[in-house]
């Protein structure tokens, strides 16, 4: 590599905003885990419910979202849900866009973090559930103060790869015409060729130094957190 | 002895093929200790956690204080607060502190106030004798310990009547005492209990009636001096020969 390749591959940065694109995803990831989280955790407490219906309802999302590839999921949020129903989430056109993949995102990943938390919930021992509604703490309060608690601990690794697998598919926003880093890259490599190998290799780096502290982060804190039996 | 507290009428219980229970007809009375022994297998585990309805049963009733176990929902929790249950393998909640343990059904499930269920929460700790590991976590406890907080936890409910299901079977020998101590306590100061054990040395000295079960079926009940020196029935007097011997 000689000072000629170094100096254009540097001047790839004056031309394009890599650190913007970056941030969208950061952005992206951010909302849709938290939307995932919340609802998640709600199609988990359905799933574990005494109420067949809910149950059932739980169960029939989670084996359809997970099952249906990501990329239509986001294409149906933004030609389906706008182009189609209308639901307009934002006056700003691109706020709109980076709206619709944030739900399908979170719709999507919803799904995973409902199974990360049903396999939280079986660490939990039953007796722990019967203790619950031994001293007469109904489904509700005994899930919220004793299952949950408990589950939400025990499942932080798998719910920390659905946040990995969260941070590299908010890549796929870009079929929602998001303008994020994996976009960008396409952009780069069509118009800059000549350093394309270099591009590429620098949004791989970039999603590996977001994505590895999530991984170390969550090891160390689902070994802290892990509740002692 | 006080009028009947628990009264159990013809109960049937199947799991699968297996008839776990069959036509139980047993009553406990206020202030009555009832000790329930036999094999393992013989219902007799299945029996303690039908009154709380951890266990549903097929046919039959079950009523506690007069009033017939409701169907799941908000009358059954209130019909379980009043019953105390100490499990086998004690199923403190993990991830609470010992107090939390002894305070959790107090607040969330009778709405007591916070300070009123720490203070006595603290009382009945001192007198389980664990009143020094409030701070801790279960598993930091030994498991004699841990049962003894168990019983605080039942006890904090202000319970009609105690279930014991094998109280001290997953303890280690030394730490056996401890938890029949309280027990013999309780007993002493007349709650009614039900309790469900291998320990003979109890049976004889806190039960009030000892009932012999075996294949799903009270073979036997008797007080426990005339149980244990002239049982009736074969079964029991084969079952007693078995553990009497060494």
């Amino acid at each position: 590599m000689d000072d000629g390749y170094l100096s254009q591959y540097l001047s790839l940065f004056d031309e394009f905003d890599v650190a913007a694109a970056f941030w969208v995803n950061i952005q992206l990831t951010f909302f849709a885990g938290v939307l995932a989280l919340v609802g998640g955790t709600i199609l988990a407490i359905m799933r574990i419910s005494p109420v067949p219906s809910l149950r059932w309802a739980g169960s029939t999302y989670v084996t359809l979202l997970r099952n249906t590839p990501l990329t239509i999921i986001i294409v149906f949020c933004v030609l389906g849900l706008w182009g189609q129903l209308g639901i307009t989430l934002s006056t700003n056109f691109q706020t709109n866009f980076f709206r619709l993949a944030v739900v399908g995102l979170a719709a999507y990943h919803a799904a995973f973090v409902c199974e990360a938390l049903r396999s939280g919930v079986n660490t939990v021992p039953v007796g722990q559930a019967e203790a619950a509604r031994a001293i007469g703490l109904g489904f509700w309060p005994a899930a919220r103060l004793v299952i949950l608690p408990q589950a939400f601990r025990g499942s932080i690794a798998p719910l920390g790869n659905v946040l990995i697998a969260l941070t590299k598919n908010s890549t796929v926003a870009a079929a929602g015409s998001v303008a994020e880093a994996s976009g960008l890259m396409r952009t780069m490599i069509e118009f800059r060729p000549d350093v394309s190998l270099a591009i590429f290799l620098t949004f791989a780096a970039g999603f590996t130094v977001i994505v590895v502290p999530i991984g170390l982060a969550t090891t160390a804190l689902s070994r802290r957190l892990a509740v002692a039996r | 002895m006080g009028e009947p507290l628990v009264v159990l009428r013809d109960v049937d219980k199947h799991f699968g093929p297996l008839h776990v229970l069959q036509h139980i007809d047993l009553t406990v009375h206020r202030g009555e200790v009832v000790v329930i022994i036999g094999p393992s297998g013989s219902g007799k585990s299945t029996l303690c956690r039908t009154i709380n309805r951890l266990e549903t049963i097929d046919s039959g009733t079950i009523t506690v204080d007069g009033k017939e176990l409701p169907e799941e929902g908000r009358e059954l929790a209130r019909l379980r607060a009043d019953v105390g249950m100490v499990f086998q393998s004690f199923n403190l909640f993990a991830h609470r502190t010992v107090l939390d343990n002894v305070t959790l059904g107090p607040i969330k499930a009778k709405g007591v106030k916070s300070s009123v269920a720490k203070a006595r929460a603290r009382e009945l700790l001192d007198r389980v004798g664990v009143g020094d590991q409030a701070a801790k976590l279960p598993a930091q406890l030994s498991g004699g310990q841990q049962q003894r907080v168990a019983i605080a936890r039942a006890l904090a409910m202000d319970p009609k009547v105690m279930l014991f299901d094998e109280p001290t079977s997953a303890l280690d020998p030394e730490m056996i005492n401890e938890v029949l101590d309280v027990m013999v306590g309780l007993a002493r100061e007349g709650m009614t209990m039900l309790v469900v054990t291998h320990e003979m040395g109890f049976a004889r000295s806190a039960a009030h009636r000892v009932v012999f079960m075996d294949g799903g079926q009270i073979v036997e009940e008797a007080d426990p001096d005339t149980f244990f020196t002239a049982p009736t029935s074969n079964r029991a007097r084969d079952f007693l020969s078995k553990i009497l011997t060494h």
